[in-house]
């Protein structure tokens, strides 16, 4: 006969053990980056390793920002960022409204034609791009990342628009019709607001894409004032001084924005990423 | 308010496929319009050429003494009742009712009014400022309907608005719909599947078959008298009886499987066209309640086994199969409903006492004054 376990001892088993695991497994190189982040350089590598790090100090965070002019990375990632996040859900949006809902011929070629752009490798494009920018003389700017970002990363957008649009029953917007709504307003006030969770799923995933990338940025932006975090983040220090200190500090100050964005809207990700499938 | 009406309207879709034939229909004011049909016959497709959802290809569409053809939706003045409801989830129930107003540019005390009058006729006053979603299946329809009578249009439109409700509900809801447009004076067109609906529902049913009408009438006439097999057996629960059957000694008798049933001076008096039938093969319709149950052997009765007995209180439907030849018409049912029944099947429905038990031979003997007569080439009714 099974014992009935009571108290605390009712979570021993096998499933939350091996949660616990998984949560280890991930959350541990985080916690090695924040802890990191605020140990003086001498603590860095001391052995045995410390897992908390005696004494606290900022340092780290001040010299990302004066040292290393931290900042600059930062706001040039924000605009970079929410220029393509806004401009890929406007036109994602659209697209995949017109995708999922309109009539229209060979929309099976462009979905397909879409697919295959979002699997293009970086590195085989980044060339091509540069010698285009080039010419067209928009290196070392914002738009020289903004553009080719919400190229890369419309695909994704429209096939989770449409997919969540295609969710929408179609007689809502009739209904709309009916009640006298013109083609934009049923888009605005009746469509929009039902495809929310699409938007910020599709929002969160560009964001994280456009904020992380680093091979174009690296590659069309070699002015400092226009470096985005993570080349700015690879580039600091010199060949005889790697500053790992600093790197770390600068690395929570990335992952933050991300870290609340995700946070906020979770259960909007997550049914927008299943949306079709349980949608009924 | 307004009457409907259609003449000679046609829909084609690009590909060729002819979903609306050729119809012509008035609908007066105030009359209730119930469109009934199995699926795929049309139906609602001529609700969305009505609603201007649909593009109509042929005829005329007058709505009052205006021809909307190529009039939008908006401009109709019609407002529809859609079968999953379609209501805006991120809205509340007052917002819903309210959204066409609000769009009319409506001053908002006049909008809250309007909302709180229909809320108050449905019974939704409690839940004006839930969501949707916090509202079981009947409350959603009621803020559907709410949503359509608070334009005052000058015609409903319903497509199937009770077919996702449970059955004890549909029955309820059926009757608090009546009610409303009773009250509200305002012709309606109401699409269905269900026979039952059209019967209780309509002032008038039109009966939809392959994008044709093939018959517009009374729910009562429709009943008795069917222009067509598709009709007689479409309209009707459990439906008619219908056997192939040979004319003998000229149209004097009937004969059905092995047994002969005399046709009496009635039954020529109501069908005088029977007689040009002599001596040949006809169909012949029999409703579940035009047949009696008599010993087995009795002249002018049919033998029948009982295969299953089904005791509704009321009365007693037998299920019986003979030696004759049913008839089965063609998209009338599902494949699953006849994909059972025997050759020679049929119903009847008797008093509910009769002592009657599966495996009984008895005879059962039909009333020659109401049955139907079939061209079986035509499949037109025989009058």
């Amino acid at each position: 006969m099974r014992v009935a376990r009571v108290g605390w001892r009712r979570y021993l088993n096998g499933v939350n053990f091996g949660v616990v695991v998984v949560i280890l497994f991930v959350m541990l190189p985080i916690y090695w980056l924040v802890i990191s982040s605020l140990k003086q350089p001498a603590a860095l590598g001391a052995t045995p390793p410390q897992f908390f790090p005696n004494p606290l100090s900022l340092t780290n965070y001040r010299d990302a920002f004066s040292t290393y002019g931290f900042g600059v990375y930062f706001r040039n990632s924000v605009v970079v960022t929410i220029a393509t996040t806004i401009l890929v859900l406007f036109f994602g949006s659209l697209a995949g409204y017109g995708l999922g809902r309109l009539p229209m011929r060979g929309k099976s070629t462009i979905l397909i034609t879409l697919l295959i752009i979002s699997l293009f490798p970086g590195i085989a494009v980044v060339p091509p791009l540069y010698l285009l920018e080039r010419t067209v003389g928009i290196l070392n700017s914002y738009q020289a990342l903004i553009i080719p970002y919400t190229a890369f990363n419309l695909p994704f957008a429209i096939w989770i628009l449409r997919n969540y649009f295609q969710g929408i029953p179609k007689e809502m917007e009739e209904t709309g019709r009916i009640d006298g709504a013109s083609p934009w307003r049923i888009y605005w006030s009746i469509v929009m607001p039902q495809a929310l969770p699409g938007l910020f799923t599709a929002g969160v995933f560009t964001f994280t894409a456009a904020w992380t990338e680093f091979l174009m940025a690296l590659t069309f932006n070699n002015s400092n004032s226009f470096r985005t975090i993570p080349v700015g983040i690879a580039l600091f220090g010199t060949p005889f001084n790697i500053p790992y200190g600093t790197i770390f500090a600068a690395s929570v100050v990335a992952v933050i924005p991300i870290g609340i964005l995700v946070f906020v809207f979770r259960k909007s990700v997550v049914s927008g990423l299943t949306s079709g499938s349980v949608k009924g | 308010m307004a009457t409907i009406e259609m003449s000679n309207m046609k829909k084609r879709y690009p590909n060729g496929a002819d979903v609306i034939r050729d119809v012509s229909l008035s609908i007066a004011e105030g009359e209730f319009m119930v469109l009934v049909g199995p699926s795929g016959c049309g139906k609602t497709t001529l609700l969305r050429m009505i609603a201007g959802l649909e593009d109509i290809t042929g005829g005329d569409l007058m709505i009052g003494d205006r021809r909307v053809n190529d009039v939008s939706p908006k401009d109709r003045d019609i407002a529809m009742v859609f079968q999953n409801y379609a209501l805006y989830p991120h809205m509340s129930v007052r917002d819903n009712i309210g959204f066409a107003l609000k769009l009319r540019k409506t001053d908002d005390g006049e909008i809250k009014r309007k909302v709180e009058e229909a809320a108050e006729l449905l019974g939704l006053t409690p839940y004006l400022d839930t969501k949707p979603r916090q509202l079981s299946g009947g409350q959603r329809q009621r803020v559907a309907m709410g949503r359509a009578i608070v334009r005052e249009p000058s015609v409903f439109l319903m497509d199937e608005p009770l077919s996702n409700l449970d059955a004890k509900l549909r029955v309820k809801m059926r009757s608090e719909i009546l009610k409303i447009q009773r009250r509200l004076g305002v012709a309606t067109v109401y699409v269905t599947h269900d026979q039952t609906e059209a019967m209780t529902m309509g002032d008038r049913v039109a009966v939809l078959s392959k994008g044709d009408i093939l018959q517009c009438d009374t729910p009562q006439n429709l009943y008795d008298h069917p222009v067509d097999q598709f009709v007689a057996s479409f309209i009707g629960s459990p439906s008619i009886n219908m056997y192939s059957a040979q004319l003998s000694e000229g149209a004097k008798f009937l004969n059905i499987g092995g047994e002969s049933v005399e046709l009496t001076d009635v039954a020529h008096i109501s069908h005088p066209s029977l007689a040009s039938y002599a001596n040949s093969r006809i169909t012949v319709g029999i409703r579940p309640e035009d047949l009696e149950l008599v010993d087995k052997g009795t002249p002018n009765s049919i033998t029948a086994t009982v295969e299953l007995v089904e005791a509704l209180g009321s009365e007693l439907l037998v299920h019986f199969n003979t030696d004759a030849k049913a008839v089965v018409v063609e998209g009338v049912k599902d494949e699953e409903e006849t994909i059972l029944e025997a050759s020679g099947a049929g119903v009847a429905r008797i008093e509910p006492r009769a002592s009657v038990k599966a495996g009984d031979i008895i005879g059962l003997r039909p009333n020659p004054a109401v049955m139907h007569f079939f061209d079986v080439n035509t499949e037109l009714a025989i009058y």
